[in-house]
């Protein structure tokens, strides 16, 4: 048996490759269910009962996957032009961060020049965090998967470290949290009395442009070139530098505004806590949407679905919520499997 | 000083060995993997079921070498799902990595919150005893550092010189450097390129576990959740610094933990001065330092990352 | 070249019979039927794609055929099994030598030949038996030297030392003088000798006609996977061996002779320093190329003229020294400038630098312009004027594909050195930097370039065409210069040169004390 390349582009593989990905996700969750000693089928009643069964279920959802899709666009976007950014939980407190510090009261401005600034802010800071390691990469070849790794570690010390001095709640009896969000700095509800923000808005927007930037612009093709062969882009004349610091700027940028989004949006402050992961989760996304802009958020609230719907039949049901984890980490590993024929078909030699 | 008298103590040293030990099986693991020429990022999470898997086979009623073996075993079988994703299919390495961490360490967390529902504060087990050498542990400082040590620590010595033996003198270490290079090479003496990396990912992997293990069965006596706490990633920037040599690397893995040992002890001292936290991010500094350091990468294995594709030339 | 001793063949040593081998809708080998004899060296002739290697693939075992038997030494072959080939006395030299940088010329040697779980590597051993094999045969090399740091001349003798250490009895060559100069290939032909000397077999693959009629005892063609015929090669010559080759009578491009232009380079004891700090790269070259001209570079590869290309493409720039274009001094060299002045570079490594093959056939087509209109306005594309642009091209110089919209990596070979071509000849550049530009084609393919960088010249440009094959560069250009460790000797004219002193001067003879000049 041998890989022998695809002579046609098969547009079929395309759809069967993230079907085929779910599909395992949930056969291996079956498996740890019976293992757990529940039945799937309770609990995959549960889960999708939790994840969408009522308006609260479904704007929960939506409201769960506003950050994923920032963070998956953020890793779809590096992942292009093969600049391995896995430093998504970094940049999102980076945006994190710049929310609390000039939203909290420091800065008084209305919100229709706020909000803005604090994205700008926000986007900036994750960018250039990324921008570090991605310098590294291009003049000295250091791998970018694990400093921008190591990075995650540091910055999340880094917050710990503010929480507990700069930007300590002085209301907070001692938890290490920083201070609401002023009226000015926090993004409307989109739905009165529920969790769902405008965030969401955003969030599908940057998607449509990122869309755009890859299929009509410059830079988009740029990234493409870069990202298949960097040596045949830099005989062709472009300058891969600076296509990769954009590149650069711009995922870290998106994965900032999913910290933005959380502190200005859903939570109110700054916590240690504020992330589950999304930058890891962010990368999953990204490849279940075989990185295509629009495919994100599609994955997004897919991935957004399961855990919400996970915590909610660990409620009811009691197997352990990790169980979405295991699904979403199975979806990724069957997903690039499956990708793989999209390109080569299996031969007997 | 006070500051510089604590890298003259012998506790110090003795810390760092101890610190040290994990990260010497998970260096060497991954040593071997990238010699062969298979970058694997899946040893955060290979660490992590180590240390699980070895922990509950104690809690289970096991001896504790019993438990580094199944720690062991475990760790080979999550190797063996990265490899064959990597080499006969030849996946993207970083992509298979990152998920293979991801599906390990979920994995894990949830078989743990399945088989200790209740429980606020994990269930301790009964570790390895310090051994002190008979003999050389009496040596004044040396003794006190190097030779009262636990079993593991001592392990994880003898696996480096073990290690380095077969990769430098015998016929199977010297396939593994080569195909690491040149899997043509390889090929053409009518050794499978397929089998061989698997191997190569399998033992490393099961190196990485032992590293794990050792957190959960001779450090501490419990299982913790973020135990490895990017311990894995460390690793991955030591096989650079010590240029992918067992001798290099065991020196890197000891000058890292000599520094870390000394982090938290200047903690205490200097701990009105500067957060803690400054403390705790300077190991992680330190290894992107030593990437930079390293970046010319002399001795860099020149088919790493490079899938195989047989009769393509 | 010496001439083969015609000694008495021996009894057969190797036969195949009727192998065959397809590969998807591609018959690479069809029937065919050849006989080794003890003591002969047999040369294996064909153009590139004629389903030499493949063949040869087949007999080591990396292949299996579809069809026929192969037996050694009497006893039928295993297939697939280069274990089986080895055990038996067949040794391959590859074409792309299979050998470790990192590692050491013992290492390389004894991997493969201890069983893999013995204990320990039995080194001493090792090294009395490749000691005596260097003394017996004349093959000298240092055990302990890292193959990374030895010639391309050095690494060939580690090679073969690999496959006399396995007591071959057959040795394979594929293409063995491909990086050789003429003086090594000379050496590699003396120890042939001294191998069939002492009974070996040997089978030589090459497509140079040269060097098949002066090693050989017996040649056998293969085109387009039949084998069409067998010589004993003092009964042929180098025409009728042409012919067979090819299947028609091969045309020789015309080349008229035409007065020079204006000068359009100008390279000025231009200096390429090592970022290491060794040997410079390019060493004191000057030299003028004019309009209406072709220069030709020869030498062998790793003399600089990689650096050479990557100069005038823009990727390094010089340590000392000028480089003028069309007049004007370069100050800055990156490729977008180079594109700018309307330089046209067909790169040595379509895949490497020339085309992104998972990039669709319009976006390598404007891979250098897609910033100017109409391609593009204020950083957005208009795919229509892409597309448009597109089908013009591939239209012109007949490149087979799909459409414009499909993806580059489904071409040949031979439609991508096309698609390169229009791409950097529709704008009839007055500069052409041609860098192998036949290398691996087909007779077909070959003589469509051959005639597109004459047009060129025709109309007015000037030529730069580096390239390894010799005839190629005495059939197309006006003048000639010999790069040797980064020096390039003074331009030639075609008809004063003769292949002899090219030979030397690519070995490095008379290089040094040449001062080079402007001479047009």
């Amino acid at each position: 048996m041998r890989l022998e390349p695809r002579g046609d582009a098969a547009t079929s593989a395309w759809i069967i490759a993230p079907l085929m990905a779910i599909g395992a996700s949930f056969a291996v969750a079956a498996l740890l269910v019976m293992i757990g000693g529940a039945s799937p089928f309770t609990v995959f009643a549960a889960v999708i009962k939790g994840a969408l069964g009522s308006q609260f279920a479904v704007l929960e959802t939506l409201t769960r996957a506003t950050p994923l899709v920032f963070t998956g666009l953020a890793a779809a976007v590096a992942f292009r032009a093969k600049l391995w950014n896995i430093g998504g939980e970094a940049q999102f407190y980076a945006g994190a961060v710049m929310t609390a510090v000039l939203g909290t009261g420091a800065v008084q401005l209305p919100a229709p020049i706020l909000l803005p600034l604090i994205m700008v802010a926000g986007a900036l800071a994750g960018a250039l965090l990324l921008l570090g390691p991605t310098w590294l990469k291009t003049k000295f070849g250091v791998d970018e998967v694990v400093t921008t790794l190591l990075l995650n570690f540091v910055m999340v010390l880094f917050v710990s470290m503010l929480l507990d001095g700069a930007l300590k709640d002085p209301m907070g009896l001692g938890w290490p949290q920083s201070s609401k969000v002023i009226e000015a700095a926090t993004l409307p509800k989109l739905v009165q009395g529920k969790r769902l923000h405008m965030g969401f808005v955003i969030a599908v927007i940057a998607a449509f442009g990122v869309w755009f930037i890859n299929a009509r612009t410059t830079l988009g093709f740029e990234m493409r070139a870069v990202g298949f062969n960097p040596r045949a882009a830099r005989f062709a004349g472009m300058p891969i530098n600076r296509v990769m610091a954009k590149t650069a700027l711009l995922s870290g940028g998106l994965a900032a505004l999913a910290g933005v989004s959380e502190v200005a949006g859903l939570k109110g402050n700054l916590t240690l806590d504020l992330s589950s992961g999304f930058g890891y989760t962010g990368i999953v996304v990204a490849m279940l949407a075989m990185l295509h802009p629009l495919g994100v958020v599609v994955a997004a609230i897919f991935v957004a679905a399961m855990f919400v719907g996970a915590d909610a039949m660990s409620r009811s049901v009691g197997v352990p919520n990790y169980i979405a984890n295991v699904m979403v980490a199975t979806a990724l590993l069957t997903m690039v499997s499956a990708m793989l024929f999209t390109r080569f078909r299996l031969r007997r030699s | 000083m006070e500051a510089l008298d604590i890298l003259t103590t012998a506790t110090l040293w003795a810390a760092a060995v101890r610190i040290a030990s994990p990260l010497i099986f998970a260096t060497l693991g991954e040593l071997i993997c990238e010699r062969a020429g298979v970058l694997n990022l899946g040893i955060e999470g290979i660490m992590t079921v180590g240390a699980f898997a070895g922990w509950v086979s104690v809690y289970h009623g096991a001896d504790l070498w019993t438990g580094v073996a199944i720690a062991a075993v475990a760790g080979a079988v999550f190797g063996l799902l990265h490899g064959f994703l990597t080499v006969p299919m030849g996946l993207s390495q970083h992509v298979t990595g990152i998920g293979v961490t991801l599906l390990a360490t979920s994995l894990t967390y949830y078989t743990y919150r399945l088989a200790f529902p209740e429980v606020t504060s994990p269930p301790k087990i009964e570790t390895f005893a310090p051994l002190p050498i008979p003999g050389l542990s009496n040596i004044p400082f040396l003794g006190e550092a190097f030779f009262r040590q636990t079993p593991l620590t001592y392990l994880a010595f003898v696996s480096v010189l073990v290690v380095a033996y077969v990769l430098y003198r015998t016929p199977i270490g010297l396939a593994v450097r080569t195909v690491g290079e040149n899997p043509a090479a390889v090929e053409a003496q009518g050794i499978d390129v397929t089998t061989l990396r698997l191997g190569a990912v399998a033992v490393g992997s099961a190196f990485m576990a032992v590293g794990g293990a050792f957190l959960t069965m001779s450090a501490f006596n419990s299982f913790y959740f973020d135990m490895v706490n990017g311990r894995g990633w460390i690793c991955i920037a030591l096989v650079v610094f010590g240029s992918w040599r067992p001798g290099k690397a065991l020196l890197g893995a000891i000058l890292f933990a000599a520094f870390d040992a000394y982090q938290l002890r200047l903690q205490q001292l200097a701990g009105a001065y500067l957060p803690y936290q400054v403390f705790l991010m300077l190991p992680y500094i330190l290894s992107i330092l030593a990437l930079i350091a390293m970046s010319r990468r002399a001795g860099y294995p020149r088919a790493l990352m490079i899938p195989y594709r047989k009769g393509e030339r | 070249m010496p001439e083969m001793p015609q000694s008495e063949p021996g009894d057969v040593v190797l036969r195949l019979s009727g192998i065959s081998k397809r590969f998807g809708p591609l018959l690479a080998n069809d029937a065919i039927s050849l006989e080794l004899r003890r003591g002969e060296v047999l040369a294996l002739l064909g153009e590139n794609g004629a389903g030499k290697t493949t063949l040869m693939n087949i007999l080591f075992g990396h292949y299996v055929a579809d069809q026929g038997r192969i037996e050694a030494f009497g006893e039928p072959l295993p297939p697939a099994s280069p274990k089986a080939a080895l055990r038996r006395g067949i040794g391959m030299v590859h074409q792309h030598f299979t050998l470790a940088d990192n590692l050491t010329v013992l290492d390389n040697i004894i991997l493969g030949t201890e069983p893999l779980w013995r204990a320990s590597s039995r080194h001493a051993e090792g090294r009395r038996k490749l000691a005596a094999l260097s003394e017996a045969f004349g093959l000298s090399v240092r055990a302990d030297a890292r193959v990374a740091d030895l010639s391309v001349g050095e690494r060939q003798r580690v090679e073969i030392l690999k496959a006399l250490y396995r007591d071959a009895r057959i040795l394979i060559l594929d293409e063995p003088t491909a990086v050789l100069t003429p003086q090594e290939t000379e050496d590699l032909f003396a120890t042939l000798q001294k191998l069939v000397g002492r009974g070996l077999a040997i089978i030589f693959i090459s497509h140079k006609l040269g060097e098949v009629l002066s090693v050989s005892q017996r040649v056998v063609v293969l085109r387009q996977g039949k084998l069409v015929a067998e010589r004993l090669t003092s009964e042929t010559n180098r025409h009728e061996l042409a012919e067979l080759m090819v299947g028609r009578e091969v045309p020789r491009p015309k080349v008229e002779p035409m007065t020079p232009g204006p000068a359009i380079l100008e390279l000025d004891q231009v200096t390429v320093g090592d970022a290491n700090g060794g040997r410079a790269l390019l060493q004191d070259v000057s030299l003028r190329l004019h309009g209406h001209e072709i220069v030709g570079v020869a030498g062998v590869s790793g003399n600089g003229q990689a650096m050479l290309a990557e100069l005038l493409s823009g990727m390094v720039r010089p340590t000392l020294g000028t480089v003028s274009l069309f007049g004007d001094r370069v100050r800055r060299f990156d490729p977008a400038r180079m594109v700018a002045y309307g330089i046209a570079r067909i790169p040595e490594d379509r895949h490497a630098a020339g085309l992104i093959v998972d990039l669709s056939l319009e976006e390598n087509l404007i891979s250098a312009r897609y910033r100017e209109p109409p391609f593009s306005r204020l950083g957005l594309i208009d795919w229509k004027a892409v597309r448009h642009f597109a089908a013009g091209i591939i239209a012109g110089y007949d490149v087979r594909c799909p459409g414009p919209r499909a993806i580059t990596r489904l071409l040949s070979g031979g439609n991508m050195q096309k698609l390169i071509l229009g791409r950097e000849m529709a704008g009839s550049p007055r500069l052409v930097l041609a860098n192998q530009p036949a290398r691996g084609l087909d007779i077909g393919a070959v003589g469509y370039i051959h005639e597109e960088l004459l047009k060129a010249r025709a109309e007015g440009a000037g030529i730069l065409l580096i390239s390894e094959d010799l005839d190629e560069l005495l059939t197309l250009a006006d003048r000639v210069v010999v790069m040797h460790r980064g020096r390039m000797s003074k331009a030639m004219a075609r008809s004063e040169v003769t292949i002899r002193e090219l030979g030397l001067m690519m070995a490095g003879h008379g290089l040094s004390d040449e001062v080079s000049d402007h001479a047009a």
